[in-house]
């Protein structure tokens, strides 16, 4: 038994080839892997200390916690057709709990999404884990919460705010992604150039993309306000009325 | 070795060796962003993407594991959907 469970084991570590939709293994060079860990992590780490303060003074909180983290892992691991394209991608999904759980939550649930999907679903990466953290966590989620906060400021109806935290985030992501690659990548290229290029050429699958994932961002906050408002307002989404 | 469990090691090696070569497949349709994109990119800037150190991709595995992630992750959403929005919700929440 024990034989065929190490023989299991051992099989899983033959190579084969892997389709990840982050930043695959091994792209990124080991200091630049290194940097992007040291970037992320005090994100993650205020994150788990926002958890730990939000958790004591809203009961609803951890429940909360578990529809959006639990969604940021699906839809980060969902890859959606898009034929105008021809190719798939995922929505992020962090502008939406960027939103809702705060955005230092919302850094910890993109880390333990993208741990699970390196780990378990050959999704992305372990050497590259700091870097989609960096990207898909933290830009996504600031993103996500900075364009939600904007569009409040300019006093846009509920289902706009939330359209726009969610392109926000999506766009966000991918191009903390097509800056990881092009500062590690570069060369003898300039870095705006390689940056430019690898940013230009997510936009035909991820322009429809963003604008579902805003669409779908929106309308959950909608539903939430719809039933129940209460939430919305005692984490500081709806002080006034909202159209 | 018992006779036969010697011939059904030779047949397991027979069967291996007479496994038909894979054929030259066509480019897959749907690829992923990480594919047209990422690892394009890389590898055109001097970088490849190299196997994944728990490689689950082999065969239907990665189906099974993605459909129990996604029914373990629908699971979790669905039940603390319901404590907030159906068993949480109060008569009086109206509309804001």
């Amino acid at each position: 038994m024990k034989r065929n469970l190490l023989l299991s084991a051992l099989l899983l570590l033959l190579p084969a080839p892997a389709l990840a939709m982050h930043i695959s293994e091994g792209i990124l060079p080991a200091g630049w892997a290194l940097f992007w860990f040291a970037a992320a992590l005090p994100f993650v780490a205020l994150g788990i200390r926002q958890i730990q303060a939000r958790k004591q003074l809203d009961p609803s909180y951890i429940p909360l916690l578990g529809i959006f983290g639990a969604a940021v892992f699906v839809f980060s691991c969902f890859p959606i057709p898009v034929p105008v394209a021809g190719s798939t991608a995922h929505p992020a999904g962090t502008g939406l709990s960027a939103m809702v759980l705060g955005p230092f939550a919302s850094c910890v649930i993109a880390f333990i999404s993208l741990l699970l999907q390196a780990l378990f679903l050959a999704h992305g990466g372990l050497t590259t884990l700091g870097g989609n953290t960096f990207s898909m966590g933290v830009l996504g989620s600031f993103g996500g919460f900075f364009a939600f906060r904007l569009g409040r400021l300019l006093r846009l109806p509920l289902f706009w705010c939330g359209f726009l935290a969610g392109v926000a985030a999506d766009l966000l992501t991918y191009f903390g992604t097509s800056l990881e690659m092009a500062l590690a990548l570069h060369g003898d290229l300039p870095v705006l150039s390689v940056l430019g290029q690898i940013f230009l050429a997510f936009m035909p699958t991820q322009i429809p993309l963003c604008l579902l994932e805003g669409a779908v961002t929106g309308g959950i906050l909608v539903y939430v306000r719809k039933v129940r408002p209460d939430i919305l307002k005692r984490l500081g989404l709806l002080k006034e009325a909202v159209a | 070795m018992k006779p036969q469990r010697r011939l059904l090691s030779l047949f397991f090696v027979f069967t291996l060796f007479c496994a038909p070569a894979p054929a030259q497949e066509p480019p897959a349709k749907w690829p992923g962003v990480d594919e047209t994109v990422v690892e394009r990119f890389a590898s055109e800037l001097g970088r490849e993407a190299r196997d994944p150190y728990i490689n689950t991709d082999q065969g239907d595995l990665l189906l099974f594991l993605f459909a129990l992630a996604g029914a373990a992750g629908g699971f979790v959403m669905g039940y603390c959907w319901h404590k907030i929005f159906v068993a949480g919700r109060k008569p009086d929440d109206k509309e804001h």
